[in-house]
């Protein structure tokens, strides 16, 4: 039995809705504070940089978008005394080329082959770069053995299976770019990655070998070679004989990138524990069976970025060829905008500003791929 | 890995090609054999060889080379263009990359002998001019002392400049540039009073201004620029044909012959000169090793001088040069065709 009495006691059966904390301890105001206002240097510096983004941006958005001009035939349409008003970008010679700044001068019947190949690029891109992909080993084959001898076909041409043929000459523009610096990628993995081999070898030969290879490499300068390669070497040849002119940089280009390779494996092989080595001789694995198996993979890892970082400056690097009369991006843009029929004075500019946005998306997605597989790759040592 | 690298290296084994060694007396055989002519082409320079919105190249020089292509194999597509920078021209042509070159180069004493090449002919006299802002009210270059002038440097025009200014005892301030581009935008933008280079040149940069009328290109013309096809020395038969395509061409405009009548022509003129020309008499293309028609084709499938002139660098082109020194020698020019007789 129980005698109803008044509750005297207050028991609180839901919590006080918390007060949200301090504006200076939380919230933007805070962030802003903390981040951007936390002492005199920072507030400087903030004040600073603040002062010349508003100076340098919106010139650019004005420059690139808003006084743009999209379309037009010719010249004309970007000239300010045919559109009454300041001329920024002019986007419609942009457009007018921009199967030139693709494809240079390959037949415009066959650009489909070119696409086919962007296509067979892209598959084995994403193959090797997806780390969750199936198959990754059937990617690796795909990427270094398929890809290449597809490419060839495609784009040089293949009369037994009804391809024609299309001289290396007609090549150019983004396509040019792609496979001058596709080649430099396949070669120079696998390649570097005996060079670093060689070195690191107990064989003195092999070892001096590799070392006269690298160190010569890199002792001269790109343009250097690129030279050499088309310049230089026709002379030494004996008449009659000639080297297609694109396969004379795409050796340049390679053996270049080989050597700084090399060097970024080898980073990686002298990362790795002693102990590593001998357990897997320990097992009694033979020297091949213990770098497939043991060393590289753990070496590669530790190496991507290294990896990606020399990609991106192969990549840019490529517009060197421009110098030798290789019609890559760069030098397309450059022919294009002599044109008599597009003479106006921001067409120029606006070429060039194509090709950065071009080479920026490149090379900026590259880098966010490494810093994705960098972070995957530390999570074994985050605590 | 090793199954990689060896199809690496059989892709590139097969980009490496070899032609057949051949003399040097056969070029016109191998070009026969080839099945097209391969010609070495500027990497751009308007008017003279630029490439259109489909990467087809095109232009002064550019239908010279399918002009050979036409008297050769009668088909304008027949050829194929290697785009080769200053740099390259001259090895590109001694290693036999290509068969000539169409690609303003200027004729000079010691090219034509030290370096094993030969000008058969001169399709474009050029030469140094200047150009002012109009403002300045100079309409001579002899009013020019003093002056600052903008200059890509490393060039014959920069020591063109130098000897024209001495040789009138006149004083100026060079600004030099790496790139014409550079030059040209320096004087643009107000750095410089004169912007030197080839008259061709100034005349299509002129177009690059803001107001391309506040700009004028000054009378004189300070260097001599003979600009013309080239090719290896030692293969006579192969100069012959590029020398009298330009021949031919030229004759065809003195006697009025175009790419429009020249069919009728043939058929109805009774004018000897006319007929040899077209090929109903006489078997001049027999004698440099080509079908007889070779000139009727060229004309009637490019087009005389003066057509392939005017639709690409003269008046109704944008790049709008005048005839000038490149009239015919009938009009006061030096453009002299010899008789193909």
């Amino acid at each position: 039995m129980t005698v109803m009495t008044p509750q005297r006691s207050f028991v609180r059966t839901a919590s006080e809705e918390a007060l949200p904390p301090p504006r200076t301890v939380a919230g933007p105001l805070a962030w802003v504070k903390e981040n951007l206002f936390s002492g005199p240097i920072n507030t400087a510096v903030t004040v600073l940089m603040a002062w010349f983004l508003f100076w340098i941006v919106p010139p650019i958005l004005d420059y690139l978008f808003f006084s743009a001009v999209w379309t037009g035939q010719d010249g004309s349409a970007c000239r300010e005394d045919t559109t009454g008003r300041e001329v920024g970008a002019c986007w419609a010679f942009v457009i007018d080329r921009v199967n030139y700044f693709l494809y240079g001068s390959y037949p415009a019947d066959l650009r489909w082959r070119p696409n086919l190949f962007f296509l067979v690029l892209a598959i084995g891109i994403v193959w090797m770069l997806w780390l969750d992909a199936p198959r990754r080993g059937l990617g690796a084959i795909y990427f270094f053995v398929v890809v290449p001898i597809l490419s060839y076909w495609l784009l040089a041409g293949f009369p037994a299976i009804g391809l024609s043929n299309v001289p290396t000459g007609v090549w150019g523009g983004i396509l040019v770019t792609i496979v001058v610096s596709a080649v430099g990628i396949v070669i120079s993995l696998p390649v570097g990655v005996l060079l670093a081999l060689g070195r690191r070898s107990h064989l003195p030969i092999v070892r001096l070998v590799c070392v006269i290879v690298i160190e010569f490499t890199r002792g001269v300068p790109l343009i250097t070679v690129l030279f050499m390669a088309n310049t230089m070497l026709p002379l030494f040849l004996a008449e009659g004989i000639t080297v297609d002119r694109l396969v004379r940089p795409l050796i340049g280009v390679a053996f270049f990138a080989s050597a700084y390779m090399a060097e970024v494996v080898r980073g990686g092989l002298q990362a790795i524990p002693k102990g590593q080595y001998e357990g897997a001789m320990s097992l009694g694995l033979s020297y091949p069976k213990m770098m497939y198996f043991i060393v590289l993979p753990q070496a590669l890892r530790i190496v991507i970025p290294g990896i990606v970082n020399t990609f991106i400056g192969l990549f840019k690097d490529t517009t060197l060829v421009s110098i030798v009369g290789i019609f890559d991006l760069i030098r397309t843009v450059e022919s294009a905008r002599i044109d008599p029929l597009w003479s106006a004075p921001s067409v120029n500019y606006s070429g060039y500003a194509f090709a950065a946005i071009f080479y920026f998306f490149c090379c900026w997605g590259m880098s966010w791929y490494s810093q994705s597989v960098e972070r995957r790759l530390a999570a074994s040592e985050k605590r | 890995m090793k199954k990689a690298l060896t199809t690496i290296a059989f892709g590139l084994a097969a980009g490496v090609a070899f032609t057949g060694v051949a003399a040097a007396q056969e070029t016109l055989q191998q070009i026969r054999d080839r099945g097209q002519l391969i010609c070495g082409s500027n990497t751009g320079l308007s008017g003279f060889g630029v490439p259109d919105a489909q990467g087809n190249w095109t232009g002064f020089d550019v239908e010279y080379c399918r002009a050979l292509a036409v008297a050769i194999f009668d088909d304008p597509n027949a050829v194929s263009f290697i785009p080769l920078s200053a740099k390259d021209r001259f090895t590109a042509l001694q290693a036999g990359e290509v068969d000539v070159l169409f690609r303003n180069s200027t004729s000079t004493m010691s090219r034509d002998t030290s370096l094993g090449l030969d000008f058969p002919a001169i399709n474009y006299y050029d030469g140094q001019g200047f150009m002012v802002n109009a403002s300045l009210g100079v309409t001579s270059a002899l009013e020019l002392d003093g002056a600052s002038v903008c200059v890509q440097q490393g060039t014959t025009t920069e020591l063109n400049l130098a000897d024209f200014f001495r040789r009138n005892n006149m004083d100026y301030e060079p600004v030099t540039f790496a790139q014409s581009v550079e030059a040209v935008e320096a004087y643009l933008s107000g750095r410089c009073d004169a912007f030197t280079t080839d008259a061709s040149g100034l005349a299509s940069e002129r177009l690059r201004a803001p107001t391309p009328g506040d700009h004028v290109i000054l009378p004189e013309i300070i260097s001599k620029e003979p600009l013309g096809p080239v090719v290896r020395h030692g293969d006579n038969n192969w100069a012959d044909i590029v020398r009298w395509l330009h021949y031919a061409m030229l004759e065809a405009e003195e006697y009025g012959v175009t790419s429009a009548n020249a069919q009728e022509l043939r058929d109805t003129s009774e004018a000897p000169g006319i007929r040899r020309l077209l090929g109903v008499e006489g078997n001049f293309g027999e004698m440099i090793g080509l079908d007889n028609n070779w000139s009727f084709n060229v004309i009637s499938k490019i087009g005389n001088y003066g057509e392939v002139f005017d639709r690409n660098i003269g008046e109704g082109s944008p790049v709008g040069l005048s005839r000038g020194l490149n009239a015919l020698y009938t009009d006061g020019g030096l453009q002299y065709g010899h008789p193909i007789r």
